[in-house]
């Protein structure tokens, strides 16, 4: 679980941090623009450090084993959505031509769901490039920062007994059943699920979220500790929601079958990071240099 | 779009795929497989199977398998529609592999680094960890080794099983093929009588479901990342647009037909990973069939069609009595004719008039 020792609460920005900067006030942005990112509504969690299992797969002495936990920090403080992309922000990268259209059961204040990686990706440079912001999907590690209290990881038993594989996968099957989370596929409205204690809502709801962290296939030092070697497999992401689990990046649907026994995503949906410019390239910007 | 080091892997990577990393655990009888005599064997693209003894020489061995699944456009019809097909060892269907009740399978799965997706297998024949999909599941650019003993005789399907959506989509991209565990002392007959057989042949028979654009023609994709949504809505009508032989339709045809000549035995092994098919021989019959393929069973005699499950193998042994052309088909004779489920046998050998002959040609009707 995370621990959160300078932070407890993130700040929420007051009236909405919103996705435009001074920067853009200035430069006579679109009417279209403003509505876009009026909803765009921001959390500010403040740096910490925190403990967290690794996203991926882990093989000790040939044996899979709970990925290992590390301390991590977030240096700068994290500006993140408040809300999952909605159904109608993720329209108007529709209408621009620049996303795929989604088979949308829902319109308006509803989490956009549905997208794959790939979709998510999409509509994270067309956002940066409507708004001249670096806008992108949280790491793994960031997205569990943010979602404080409701990160849970992998579903794992800590189980792993080298002479019978079948221990693990049993364990963790109970492990997944005792937790008796029925499917829910019905998307709600934004908010819908609460507000955790860094501000964000709706996290670990009926939605999992795309992150940019690749999944890694790795194997331990035998100190138990370190790496020794480990294969990235960018063409699968880890996704986060009431638990981690990792998919390909052009899955859309995230429901599982045959003998894939499990939890499987209700929805695949994501929110997004905005990264801080530079105070100089701020600066540059205002005086119309950059 | 997807690069050549992306890996795609199950929709839901849970309990069946993160277990997939693990090695076979070292067990007691470690010490007496490694005692055991070690045969290796190159496999061979179907219709053909590897050579192989039909009554095993000696004790169980371990018979060492080396695979390399390749994703790789092919074409399936004669309109050169194509298919962003999944291979194991290249072909669709991938290889038979052959060996005696007993023996230990040793195989070697290898997922070279220009793939894009993670694969694994699931074997029938085996006992355990989903068919040993659960420890066999390799992202590009690894390699995994797979040991499971034969314990049960018969023709069995091993197919690609990454978890979740992925299964039925790596399945009817190709991904399926069949493994023959004959009894030590050979084939017998429904009274325990030996048969042999002259000539084997494996039919792989494929579904396959590729989506059309607007004009109604099939559509062409650049990698298997980028079909999957509109091939898994043409996967849930359930209605294939093409069912083949050997992966393309007419590949058993023409100059590859599969021969034979009058007197000989051939045994014909066919499956199908994920629909039912009932093979039919025309002009010929099933002397004796293992429909469901397990030959522990005794064998059904003089069928003229037989039923082979979605998800399992059989095997059909035949002497040919006539010469000429037979066609082997899948008696839903839509499917063998509009969807492509049609092979050839050429039969060389003298006629046999006392079988059949016309006894009058063709004329007007007598007034
Ligand atoms: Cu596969």
């Amino acid at each position: 679980m995370s621990l959160d020792p300078i932070f407890i609460s993130g700040t929420i920005a007051a009236a909405a941090l919103i996705g435009v900067g001074i920067t853009h006030a200035l430069d006579n942005s679109s009417l279209e623009l403003s509505q876009l990112t009026a909803v765009s509504e921001l959390v500010l969690v403040g740096p910490g450090s925190f403990d967290h299992p690794k996203a991926g797969e882990f093989l000790k002495e040939n044996h899979p084993v709970a990925a290992p936990i590390v301390q991590e920090t977030i240096h700068a403080p994290l500006e993140i959505m408040k809300y999952q992309v909605s159904v109608s922000e993720y329209g108007r990268c529709v209408a621009d031509g620049a996303c795929k259209p989604i088979d949308a059961r829902k319109s308006g204040n509803v989490p956009v769901t549905g997208v794959s990686h790939m979709d998510a990706e999409a509509y994270a440079t067309w956002l940066s490039s409507r708004t001249g912001e670096a806008w992108r999907l949280p790491t793994d590690v960031e997205w569990a920062y943010a979602a404080g209290e409701r990160f849970r990881g992998d579903m794992e038993s800590g189980e792993s007994d080298p002479n019978n594989p079948a221990r693990r996968w049993l364990a963790r099957y109970r492990t997944e059943t005792a937790l008796g989370r029925k499917p829910d596929p019905e998307p709600r409205l934004q908010g819908a699920f609460g507000i955790n204690s860094k501000g964000l809502a709706d996290v670990a709801g009926n939605i999992w979220e795309w992150t940019s962290t690749c999944y890694i296939h790795a194997t331990m030092a035998s100190d138990g500790l370190g790496i020794a070697s480990s294969i990235d497999n960018c063409g699968v992401h880890a996704v986060e929601g009431f638990h981690r689990t990792y998919m390909s990046n052009f899955i859309r649907d995230g429901k599982s079958g045959g003998c894939a026994v499990g939890t499987p995503p209700d929805n695949l949906g994501f929110r997004l990071v905005r990264d801080q410019p530079s105070l100089a390239r701020t600066l540059l910007r205002r005086l119309g240099l950059a | 779009m997807l690069t050549r080091r992306e890996a795609l892997l199950g929709t839901v990577l849970t309990a069946a795929a993160v277990a997939t990393v693990g090695a076979m655990p070292a067990v007691a009888s470690t010490k007496d497989v490694a005692g055991l005599p070690r045969e290796k064997v190159t496999l061979v693209p179907p219709p053909f199977v590897h050579a192989h003894d039909q009554v095993a020489k000696g004790g169980p061995k371990v018979v060492e398998f080396t695979m390399t699944i390749e994703e790789k456009p092919m074409v399936i019809d004669a309109d050169g529609t194509q298919i962003n097909a999944m291979t194991y060892n290249g072909s669709v269907p991938g290889p038979l592999m052959v060996v005696h009740e007993g023996d230990y399978v040793e195989l070697t799965l290898i997922n070279p680094e220009t793939n894009t997706l993670a694969h694994n297998i699931d074997f029938h024949a085996a006992t355990g960890a989903l068919g040993g999909g659960e420890l066999t599941l390799v992202n590009p650019g690894e390699q995994v080794t797979l040991r499971f003993k034969a314990t049960r005789s018969g023709t069995f399907v091993y197919h690609c099983a990454p978890g979740g959506a992925m299964i039925p989509w790596h399945v009817v991209s190709g991904m399926s093929g069949a493994i023959m565990v004959l009894p030590r002392d050979g084939l017998k007959d429904d009274t325990g009588k030996p048969v042999r057989y002259d000539h084997i042949y494996y039919v792989g028979e494929n579904d396959f479901y590729i989506p059309r654009d607007e004009q109604g023609q099939f559509k062409k994709y650049e990698t298997a990342g980028d079909n999957y949504d509109d091939t898994l809505k043409v996967m849930r009508g359930l209605i294939p647009t093409h069912v083949v032989f050997n992966g393309k339709a007419g590949s058993l045809t023409g100059d590859n037909a599969m021969k034979a000549k009058v007197g000989e035995t051939i045994l014909i092994v066919h499956s199908q990973a994920n629909r039912d098919t009932r093979p039919h021989l025309i002009g010929g019959h099933g002397d004796f069939v293992w429909e469901q393929g397990k030959f522990a069973n005794p064998p059904a005699k003089d069928l003229e069609t037989w039923f082979i499950r979605g998800g399992s193998a059989g095997a059909a042994l035949y002497t040919f009595l006539q010469p000429g052309i037979y066609a082997y088909v899948n008696h839903n004779l839509i499917e063998a004719v509009e969807l492509g489920a049609t092979a050839h046998f050429t039969v060389e050998g003298s006629w046999d008039d006392d079988l059949m002959m016309q006894v009058e040609a063709p004329k007007a009707i007598a007034s």
